[in-house]
């Protein structure tokens, strides 16, 4: 959409429209094309922001990722990006070169935040919906969340495979698909399904799941939660602060945990794995 | 953490800016300073809930530990003695010799 002589696209990722616009058609173009799926016409937007593309790296090339909050306003700075956003209002500018990884970047970040209010979750991992039931495989890199992905049978559909996002709903705990992706690099698909089980990834000799204590399942959840967020201010009570935030994360992540079989899967690299996870969970009939 | 004296009663306060939640018996504590998190099992659960800076340890553990857990009170005063100090260290607890536990 061109409003003004600004390229507008409002992404959706599970129920949280997000503004970006930007005067530079190439930029434009490029989100056009890497949030295509996610695209809606939602004018209600939880996040609004105006793109500015410079031509060099506004924070210097190598610069890491530092986030920090005053009162409402969140202030994300890397080596490629320099983006405040005031929480509060929902508006935000973003500095950038243009290149769309940054604005990506800066997504991933607000979405963590507007999630933590709402009973939601990013985790780092891959989940795909077989069957109208998702499953979430997590732990660090390398531990094989692309590749579990990769050896789902033919009938799944995958929602990610970097960057799951959960929910509490009404209708319980759902998986939605993001556009954030990893290793496959292409975009996850815009669906939600209810969240049959999560799985902790470790590469083995054979085939196992193990459940875990919901403690221990707790600490796996929290440890791939992306959260982001320092204040140098305690503001325990302040609605848009880390700390408040954090403790909601910490509140949906127990939620979770009591709900929803959390397990270690130790596989190795052949399709025999999701017969595995087809007998662990109940209700799941093989295709 | 200041010089505690082992002369004298020993006061346990819970640090700030710390998020905690039971969960199955068991207590998750999270940092807000650097996101470090811990897990306590459900003696270490009981003795952060009743860390409250104004009840001498020395009382907390004849009434959380002795009564739940038939353990003397000599033991379990020395185990929670060496608990709450690792918890101290880890930034989870504050330990003195002073109701408030050296308060901030």
């Amino acid at each position: 959409m061109l409003v003004g002589g600004c390229e507008r696209v409002v992404i959706d990722i599970a129920g949280f429209p997000v503004g970006l616009g930007t005067t530079d058609r190439p930029l434009a173009r490029s989100l056009q094309d890497r949030y295509r799926h996610f695209l809606t016409s939602h004018s209600s937007l939880a996040a609004d922001f105006v793109i500015d593309v410079v031509a060099d790296p506004p924070c210097g090339e190598n610069a890491e990722l530092d986030v920090r909050v005053d009162g409402s306003t969140w202030r994300m700075t890397r080596g490629d990006f320099d983006a405040s956003w005031n929480a509060a209002s929902g508006c935000g500018r973003i500095r950038q070169t243009r290149n769309p990884y940054s604005t990506d970047s800066v997504l991933r970040i607000v979405h963590s935040v507007l999630l933590s209010r709402e009973r939601g979750l990013l985790v780092h991992a891959s989940s795909l919906v077989l069957e109208e039931r998702a499953f979430l495989f997590t732990g660090p890199s390398g531990s094989g969340k692309t590749t579990i992905a990769s050896l789902a049978p033919s009938a799944a559909v995958l929602l990610t495979d970097e960057i799951s996002c959960v929910r509490s709903t009404p209708r319980g705990w759902l998986a939605y698909g993001t556009p954030f992706a990893g290793e496959l690099g292409t975009s996850g698909t815009r669906v939600a399904a209810p969240l049959a089980g999560i799985f902790r990834l470790e590469q083995g000799a054979a085939n196992r799941i193990l459940e875990m204590p919901q403690a221990h399942a707790v600490r796996t959840l929290m440890r791939n939660i992306l959260f982001f967020g320092t204040s140098a201010g305690a503001g325990s009570l302040a609605a848009w602060h880390p700390d408040t935030l954090r403790g909601h994360v910490l509140d949906t992540a127990c939620s979770l945990a009591a709900d929803v079989p959390v397990s270690t899967l130790t596989f190795r690299k052949e399709s025999g794995v999701w017969d595995l996870i087809d007998r662990h969970v109940p209700g799941l009939v093989r295709a | 953490m200041s010089e505690i004296d082992q002369q004298h009663e020993i006061y346990i306060a819970r640090e700030e800016r710390l998020a905690a939640r039971r969960v199955a018996g068991e207590m998750v504590i999270l940092s807000a300073d650097d996101s470090s998190l811990y897990v306590l099992n459900e003696l270490g659960a009981l003795l952060w809930e009743a860390a409250d800076g104004a009840t001498p340890l020395r009382e907390i553990v004849r009434r959380v530990i002795c009564e739940e857990y038939e353990v003397d009170q000599e033991t379990g005063l020395r185990d929670a003695e060496s608990f709450v100090r690792q918890l101290a260290e880890h930034g989870v607890l504050r330990v003195g010799n002073a109701p408030g536990a050296g308060e901030r």
